[in-house]
């Protein structure tokens, strides 16, 4: 097919039609626009996570390179291991990908994904966030944020929703110094594809927050998803930002909107008071103030 | 030594792509583009998470056989040129 002048990211797919992901789904955009991004000669290694059953029901396949299946805690134990047969066999120009939700990366993968990194494999790790763990019926991960109703926090009269913030995984890898570590959001495909072109490029271990709205679990009309990614940075709750040898640099500042904006569109935070609201929003706004001033101040 | 990365199976004991999931059988809406007022901007084909739009000059032809109707190219769409119609009417 001719390449159109106006597309802003790759025409070629390297996901097929036919994927059991629900309607509107996030994370088959991130497998999209990643795989624009990197391109042919690269190998996935997929923990427990949603995009596990992604392939349908066997005998089929949803992806154009190889996607291999590992233990829930063992992306980054695995994507080591493939790593490692490839430089034995001379094929260093292959591109391995460690690809796991939020709950198999900031919980259950989480030691082996500090190994890898303080071992520098040459990698990239990417983490697809829709901050609880979706696959298995919205239970509360240590991605979570506060005040998210899960079916492990749900809300009534105990006011059981989730207490505690989310888990800041780009802090923690930040600690490993690596080489590069960015967050992405699907509602940003251009700046997506222009930070797995970066990352690629960079040899050691990389790591990529990506931003993956989930209807079912956020409650929320499955046509929304864009239009929350994109409330998401414009309201500062996932800002997009890169981290290159240590230096911070916002790639992209949002308009700075009402974090109610965001909140409103998904059920999963209806039961929020004001009040509650305008924690979030003062947490929301601190945290900016300490990144700009954090990009401000280079190394 | 033969190359490996030629040899490794695209996923462990699949054979067949998977567009042999029909999975527009799950729809509820389906998307109608209004193809006078599209604007050739590709959005739609750039949001569409099952990539089931192809461009054909710029104009999106969804296939609706895996659309599975989220509706995200409708409520993207810049000039509102798309829109959702319950299955079995319109």
């Amino acid at each position: 097919m001719a390449l159109t002048p106006r597309t802003t990211i790759p025409e070629e797919e390297y996901a097929y039609p036919g994927s059991t992901g629900c309607p509107g789904c996030g994370a088959n955009l991130v497998m999209r626009y990643l795989l624009k991004g990197l391109g042919d000669r690269t190998i996935v290694t997929i923990p427990a996570c949603c995009w596990a059953v992604m392939p349908g029901y066997w005998p089929s396949h949803c992806l154009k390179i190889p996607m291999v299946y590992c233990a829930f805690e063992a992306t980054a134990a695995s994507l080591s291991g493939i790593r490692a047969a490839l430089d034995v066999r001379g094929e260093t120009d292959v591109t391995v990908v460690g690809f796991a939700g939020d709950g198999g990366t900031v919980d259950i993968g989480l030691q082996a994904l500090s190994g890898a990194a303080e071992r520098q494999t040459d990698a990239i790790y990417v983490m697809y966030d829709n901050e609880a763990y979706m696959n298995t019926g919205i239970q509360r991960s240590g991605s979570t944020p506060w005040g998210a109703w899960t079916t492990t926090t749900p809300v009534g009269d105990a006011k059981g929703f989730k207490r505690e913030p989310k888990k800041d995984i780009m802090r923690i890898m930040e600690a490993h110094d690596v080489p590069y570590a960015a967050t992405v959001s699907v509602g940003h495909p251009e700046d997506f594809v222009k930070k797995v072109r970066k990352a690629k490029e960079v040899s050691g271990f990389r790591f990529i927050h990506a931003y993956s709205p989930c209807p079912p679990g956020w409650r929320m009309n499955p046509m929304k998803t864009i239009e929350v990614a994109r409330l998401a940075v414009d309201s500062r709750i996932f800002p997009l930002y890169e981290i290159v040898n240590g230096d911070l640099t916002i790639t992209r500042k949002g308009k700075g909107v009402p974090v109610s904006e965001y909140l409103s569109l998904q059920g999963r935070f209806a039961h929020l008071s004001e009040e509650d609201i305008a924690k979030i929003q003062i947490g929301v706004d601190e945290a900016f103030a300490a990144m700009e001033k954090r990009a401000a101040t280079k190394n | 030594m033969t190359k490996s990365y030629e040899a490794i199976p695209l996923t462990p004991i699949s054979s067949e792509p998977s567009t042999i999931n029909k999975t527009g059988l799950w729809r509820v809406f389906y998307p109608v583009v209004d193809l006078e007022k599209c604007k050739k901007c590709t959005l739609c084909w750039k949001f569409c998470p099952d990539a089931t739009i192809e461009l054909v000059d710029g104009i999106p032809v969804i296939d609706l056989e895996f659309c599975k109707g989220c509706g995200i190219c409708a409520n993207e769409c810049p000039a509102k040129c798309i829109v959702m119609v319950k299955e079995g009417e319109g």
